[in-house]
Formats: C-alpha cells, sequence, structure tokens
C-alpha cells in the first residue's frame, strides 16, 4: 500500500482513483494508517481504505479466501466506463510492482484516447511505438516490431 | 457521500452504473439470502459495491459507481499490519 502511496500523486495525473480492501474493519485501518503507513509515506494513505469483513467484495472479485477468511493480493483496473480492463490476482507472500500497474494504465489509456486503433505490443512503453491492427499490418508485425 | 458508515461491505449484485430489478432481485433471492452476484472478469463491468471505508481521519460509506466517469485501481491485499 506504502508502495502505490508514494506513486499517488502521479496516478491522480493520470486521472486514477484508488480504492484499497482488506477484511479488516475501518477501526484497523485508522490505526494501521497513523501507527505504520504514515511513517512509509509522506502523507499516508490519501484514498478511502474500505474494509470487506465478511469478504462480500472478495468474493465477487473472486479473491476471497475461504479458509483464511482473507482476501489474496487483487488488483483491477476499471476505465471511466466501469469495463474491468485488467486483473492481477497473486498469492500473498509476494507483492506487486506499482510501476506495471502505472504502464498498464498508460497503455488502456492510449488504447481508448484511439478507439482502439491502436494496440501496444509486448513489453510496450510510454513513448513507445504502436500497433495499428488492420489488413495491412496481417503478417507484416515484423516489419514495425521485434521483441526486445 | 453520508458520513455515517453502512453496516458492511455489500456487492449491490448488478455491475456498475445498473439498478438491480427489485422484483428480478428477490427471484435470484435463495432462502439464505444469497443472490447471483455478478462476478468480476476482464472486459466486464465491474461488480458495484457499497462498503464503509476509513478516508483521512473519517469513516465513510464508499460506491464504486460513485466513481464512474474515472479510472479506478481497486486493490485488495490480505490484511494490515503483515509484512509484503
Amino acid at each position: 500500500m506504502s508502495a502505490v502511496a508514494g506513486r499517488f500523486d502521479e496516478l491522480q495525473k493520470l486521472g486514477v482513483e484508488v480504492l484499497s480492501v482488506s477484511t479488516d474493519s475501518v477501526f484497523v485501518h485508522k490505526i494501521w494508517e497513523e501507527e505504520e503507513l504514515s511513517q512509509m509515506t509522506k502523507n499516508g494513505i490519501p484514498w478511502p481504505m474500505v474494509a470487506d469483513g465478511a469478504g462480500n467484495l472478495g468474493r465477487v472479485y473472486g479473491v476471497y479466501d475461504e479458509a483464511n477468511g482473507v482476501n489474496i493480493r487483487g488488483r483491477f483496473l476499471i476505465d471511466p466506463d466501469g469495463v474491468i480492463q485488467a486483473m492481477e490476482v497473486m498469492t500473498p507472500p509476494v507483492g506487486r510492482k506499482i510501476e506495471e500497474t502505472i504502464r498498464q494504465v498508460h497503455a488502456f489509456q492510449l488504447v481508448r484516447k484511439t478507439k482502439g486503433a491502436e494496440a501496444c505490443p509486448a513489453g510496450w512503453e510510454p513513448g513507445m511505438t504502436t500497433l495499428k491492427p488492420g489488413p495491412d499490418l496481417v503478417g507484416k508485425v515484423w516489419k514495425v516490431w521485434q521483441p526486445q | 457521500m453520508p458520513d455515517e458508515p453502512v453496516g458492511c461491505a455489500k456487492p449491490t449484485g448488478t455491475v456498475i452504473g445498473e439498478t438491480a430489478d427489485p422484483d428480478e432481485k428477490n427471484e435470484n433471492e435463495s432462502e439464505e439470502g444469497e443472490k447471483n452476484m455478478v462476478m468480476a472478469r476482464v472486459g466486464g463491468k465491474a461488480p458495484d459495491f457499497e462498503a464503509p471505508a476509513y478516508h483521512k481521519g473519517a469513516f465513510v460509506n464508499v460506491k464504486l459507481s460513485d466513481y464512474l466517469g474515472k479510472w479506478v485501481l481497486l486493490c485488495f491485499y490480505p490484511g494490515d499490519f503483515t509484512f509484503v
């Protein structure tokens, strides 16, 4: 969470709002934010920390672990129409990398801006060449894009 | 956004931007009150929910559909005070 908080300004510039969810109560969220997270981030946690005590939200997002009563790591990128464009679900011992999330935000925003006229190939980073899907590109991707 | 937190986090049973048809909702309800919830999938509309949250010193209600028109990063994690 603190890693995301460190890039919050950048996410806001991209027009991205953040919501975090765990099965902890709002009281636990408050103390965690005040006692620990505020020591790891410049301004604490600036977004709503959602309490999902019964795992009701985790269940509909497919991340609730019934045996352990917790939500496993799940990251969902939702576009302005409410459509889930990307999801990443991981077991607890390995953390996520916010840079990858931000890369995907850039990529999905570009695709949205071009109304699908441009697509982002594997390994795409902002500023790199995009693909223009269409009859002329069939069998010719190698001319405009090579794996790194 | 009302200040009084809702009792517990509840999916609305529909996707973001839609309201449930009350008649249809009753049909989907089993004896335990379980509903046929819309599940999250890529390319589909996000399941809407209303839930209590802690936000900058206050307890608030959050409704996902209030975020329509914006990009949203929704992050689930196992628990506060864990180590990763």
